[in-house]
């Protein structure tokens, strides 16, 4: 109850702050304040995406609020992958829908999440500080969690190097970095762990657990387990033939 | 919304003066076309600076469209369009940075390098300043329509031949007033104002129209 009454107030107060902010007399929020609204909620509502005629997510629903964390499993073909990119907005759903609640504009999810895909989106001629800095300052105007970034997860000694050079681990762990340098509420990590050795892998579920606590969401599809307590499973169903 | 275009279209200029190649294959596969030319059809001066800009038009659109085929194939293998498209950037003005680095890197090269082409042509004196004013002023719209054929042909195998299919008929208006303008100047009747007017409206409106047709396609194969 006093949870509930805190939250009502808070949408009231970020209600006002934004009809200030349109007269112009209040500050623009920070981008970290406006994203990590713990009102903040992601809703799929019966969704139900077909791939080839198939339908992969059959009339699935789900409601994940801030400081929460999913972790889908499931064999492959179950799901996972086109779970994710459905809730990104990448898939059109053929029925249901994917919304926010607790946001202001764009009520899209896409600007509102990271998604890392099975790809790292890495150019190979640039340096890797170049990469991470290109995205630091793509999706969030600000490169200065750059170093932190990339010493986090192992790159500062060798973020002067192309990135042609890089191992399909170096190569994910710097894709992996994207999510540190600029802040969006909700991630959505598409087997992150995928060539990682078990040093990064124990990084990375540091990082998302720290981004859980405070107040972000996340959804992991991966088969080797996290090891985060506050994620809920989620088993996705085998493939119906 | 102007910093992550402006970082973007850096980011692309940066890549393709690094890698290179790009570049210097259009302005080779240019200089190559236009030499060949005078020996396929022979040593007759008069001919060869009436038809020079002609020629140097139609060497152009094809040397353009080698690289075109790249706008977009590079960030789609690499995922990076994806990661690109769940940023704080319309589509449509990603489609549009992309189309303007490409401008920036192949056609405007391009259009630099077409006077000194004009020599080995033939190309009378009189017809240099027409020459470079209606090739700056046409090839923003040759990069941006180019961005709507590499856009629909993104994933397909040996895609660039069919956006030369696609996309060379596109270019016809560029061709006929860029070339109209300049044959005013050299052989009148006839002036180079409305020509060169109706040149820049098409490149205009392909500036503003291509991105939405473009992030349209883009959309599609993101599904």
């Amino acid at each position: 109850m006093n949870l509930a009454l805190v939250s009502v107030g808070f949408v009231l107060y970020s209600k006002q702050l934004s009809a200030l902010r349109d007269q112009n007399i209040a500050p623009h929020p920070s981008p970290q304040s406006q994203h990590l609204r713990p009102t903040m909620q992601l809703i799929v509502d019966e969704l139900v995406v077909r791939r080839g005629g198939r339908e992969v997510i059959d009339g699935l629903s789900l409601r994940l609020s801030g400081g929460e964390g999913l972790l889908l499993i499931g064999p492959n073909g179950a799901g996972k992958t086109t779970l994710i990119r459905a809730i990104a907005g990448l898939l059109r759903p053929d029925l249901g829908s994917v919304r926010l609640e607790g946001v202001e504009e764009p009520e899209d999810v896409g600007p509102h999440c990271h998604l890392i895909g099975h790809q790292n989106g890495i150019k190979s001629t640039l340096t890797v500080a170049e990469n991470l800095r290109f995205w630091a300052r793509f999706l969030g105007n600000d490169a200065s969690g750059l170093a932190a970034a990339l010493e986090r997860l192992g790159l500062d000694d060798i973020d002067d190097l192309p990135a042609a050079y890089l191992s399909a681990g170096l190569k994910r762990r710097l894709g992996l970095a994207r999510l540190l340098v600029a802040e969006r509420p909700i991630w959505l990590l598409d087997e992150p762990t995928v060539s990682l050795d078990a040093a990064s892998t124990k990084v990375l579920a540091e990082i998302v657990a720290e981004h859980i606590a405070s107040g972000g969401m996340a959804i992991a599809a991966t088969h080797i387990p996290l090891g985060i307590e506050s994620m809920r499973e989620l088993k996705l169903g085998p493939v119906v033939t | 919304m102007m910093q992550p275009f402006l970082e973007l279209l850096t980011r692309d200029v940066r890549l393709a003066l690094r890698e290179g190649g790009a570049i210097g294959t259009a302005l080779g596969f240019y200089l190559i076309v236009v030499a060949i030319m005078p020996l396929g059809l022979g040593p007759d001066l008069k001919l060869l600076s009436r038809i020079a800009p002609g020629i140097l038009w139609v060497a152009l659109l094809l040397s353009a469209l080698l690289s075109a085929d790249r706008i977009f194939h590079a960030d789609h293998e690499d995922g990076t369009l994806e990661a690109l498209s769940l940023g704080p950037l319309p589509l449509e003005l990603i489609a549009a940075a992309k189309a303007l680095a490409h401008w920036l890197t192949t056609a405007l090269p391009l259009a630099l390098m077409a006077p000194l082409l004009g020599l080995m042509l033939n190309l009378e004196i009189a017809a240099y300043p027409p020459l470079v004013v209606t090739m700056l002023v046409g090839t923003p719209a040759v990069s941006f329509v180019s961005s709507i054929g590499a856009a629909l042909t993104l994933g397909l195998r040996r895609g660039g031949l069919l956006l030369s299919l696609l996309v060379l008929p596109l270019f016809i208006p560029v061709l006929v007033f860029g070339v109209g303008a300049i044959s005013a100047i050299v052989a009148g009747p006839g002036g180079f104002s409305s020509p060169l007017a109706i040149l820049a409206a098409f490149s205009v409106a392909s500036v503003v129209l291509a991105p939405l047709a473009t992030a349209a396609a883009l959309r599609i194969h993101l599904q």
